[in-house]
């Protein structure tokens, strides 16, 4: 079901309708039921995946969490007996043990994610160097990617890595998990969102007020303005152009251009709008994803107000984690040692800024041209 | 404190550092600069910073970096 057919559309109206009849205390049920049928419409198997991801991240994050209520209640306890050395050790190897259960959680949702999204580029890549040693190709299986996948697994392993750091609490309810995990409005294209930020908002009772359902629909109608109006019809140029390149070359592949950024912009940031508007059309508020990107004053600020949930995903769990690893800093300090405290203190920079491009690369599709 | 001052003051030799408590939510240091200064940190205090304490209550002021690195040294 597309955001922009007339389906949709109804849906969204009838679940607004509903959403402020039905008992407070279970608003969040008819949202994940309403979450659910609108999944139900990329195809019935695909529900293997979301569930499959809902409840290992349900049952691990509560394990890493109570884990880590036994290991303060122990320390609290032992106090006394315990020196700050053995403390330390006592922590260390329970935070191992935490790891272990993560890990495994991040291996389990990312290799899904990776087996869908990157056997045919993978497979690809290896038949090309087959060819060039004149081995015989290997068949590429078609697999189809579940709408939605890479935004909720990137939300539920974001889940798990706050629950393992305990900057969120692990869900009690699975269903609850459930709904965080699978929240229509930004299931097709994010906002990516945080758990301590919206899993709450998405349980707790919403009154109908009038100023909420006003401004949401707003915004949802501002959505569609830019994706119906601006983007769909620029596309038409765009696509005329591209296929008559001989006929309209030189400046026009500049216009071409500025069309294309047009495009892309009112489409996604019309999209997005769309899932903020129908949100707070709930009272619920999800994060912010474009802050007029177009207006930055430099490349680095473009980048902090594009796709900002994206952005801020991979700097919290890829390139902070891995900037600051114990093997990055051992790099450091030798690097330090025969290279200079320049190159030693900006290595663990360098290497962590190239590898998080690379993924994010990675991340928006399974080609060469998305990793240069 | 004096050690913490002088690695700030290295990234940024223009920015007041002993009084100003919003160098993160006033762009100051961005995550480049706060790699750096864990990089720096980890080698002139001999203290690992984590990824989950990379925060801006942790970084908004050198006085909250510094009892970071304090509370670190302890745990």
């Amino acid at each position: 079901m597309l955001f922009t057919s007339l389906g949709f559309v109804v849906f969204v109206a009838v679940l607004l309708v509903a959403y402020y009849l039905f008992p407070k205390k279970y608003q969040w049920t008819l949202l994940l039921a309403a979450s659910y049928f609108f999944y139900s419409f990329s195809g019935l198997e695909n529900f293997a995946f979301i569930i499959a991801t809902t409840l290992s991240c349900f049952f691990i994050a509560k394990a890493i969490e109570s884990m880590r209520l036994k290991e303060d209640e122990y320390v609290a306890l032992n106090k006394e007996s315990m020196d700050k050395d053995s403390r330390k050790a006592y922590r260390a190897r329970e935070k191992k043990k935490r790891r272990r259960l993560l890990i495994l959680g991040l291996v389990l949702n990312f290799g899904i994610l990776a087996v869908l999204k990157y056997t045919a580029f993978v497979m690809g890549n290896v038949n090309s160097l087959l060819e060039l040693f004149g081995i015989r190709e290997m068949s590429i299986p078609s697999l189809l990617l579940p709408m939605g996948i890479s935004f909720f697994i990137f939300q539920s392993t974001s889940y798990l890595i706050d629950v393992y750091r305990a900057k969120t609490y692990a869900e009690r309810n699975v269903a609850k998990l459930a709904l965080f995990v699978s929240f229509f409005p930004q299931l097709a294209q994010g906002p990516i969102s945080r758990h301590a930020d919206l899993a709450p908002q998405l349980c707790q009772p919403h009154r109908f007020e009038s100023k909420n359902v006003k401004f949401g629909i707003q915004r949802i109608i501002w959505g569609y303005f830019k994706k119906l109006v601006i983007a769909d019809r620029i596309l038409v140029a765009i696509k005329f152009l591209i296929d008559n390149t001989g006929a309209y070359s030189g400046a026009y592949t500049f216009v071409l251009i500025i069309l294309y950024s047009i495009e892309i912009y009112a489409d996604f940031t019309g999209g997005i709008d769309i899932t903020i508007g129908i949100a707070e059309a709930m009272g619920i508020k999800v994060t912010e994803n474009f802050k007029r990107p177009f207006s930055s004053g430099s490349t680095k600020e473009y980048w902090n107000r594009w796709h900002i949930t994206m952005g801020s995903w991979f700097t919290d769990y890829i390139f902070y984690p891995l900037s600051v690893s114990k093997p990055m800093m051992k790099l450091s300090k030798t690097s330090r040692k025969r290279l200079g405290a320049v190159v030693g203190k900006r290595i663990p920079v360098y290497l962590a800024t190239a590898a998080t491009w690379f993924l994010t690369g990675l991340w928006h599709g399974a080609a060469w041209n998305f990793i240069v | 404190m004096e050690k913490l001052l002088k690695i700030l003051s290295e990234l940024h030799p223009d920015v007041d550092f002993t009084n100003n408590d919003e160098l993160i939510d006033e762009g100051i240091l961005d995550s480049l600069d706060i790699v750096t200064l864990v990089t720096e940190i980890n080698a002139e205090f001999d203290v690992t910073i984590p990824a989950e304490e990379i925060i801006p209550e942790n970084f908004n002021s050198a006085k909250a970096l510094m009892a970071l690195i304090n509370k670190l040294d302890e745990e």
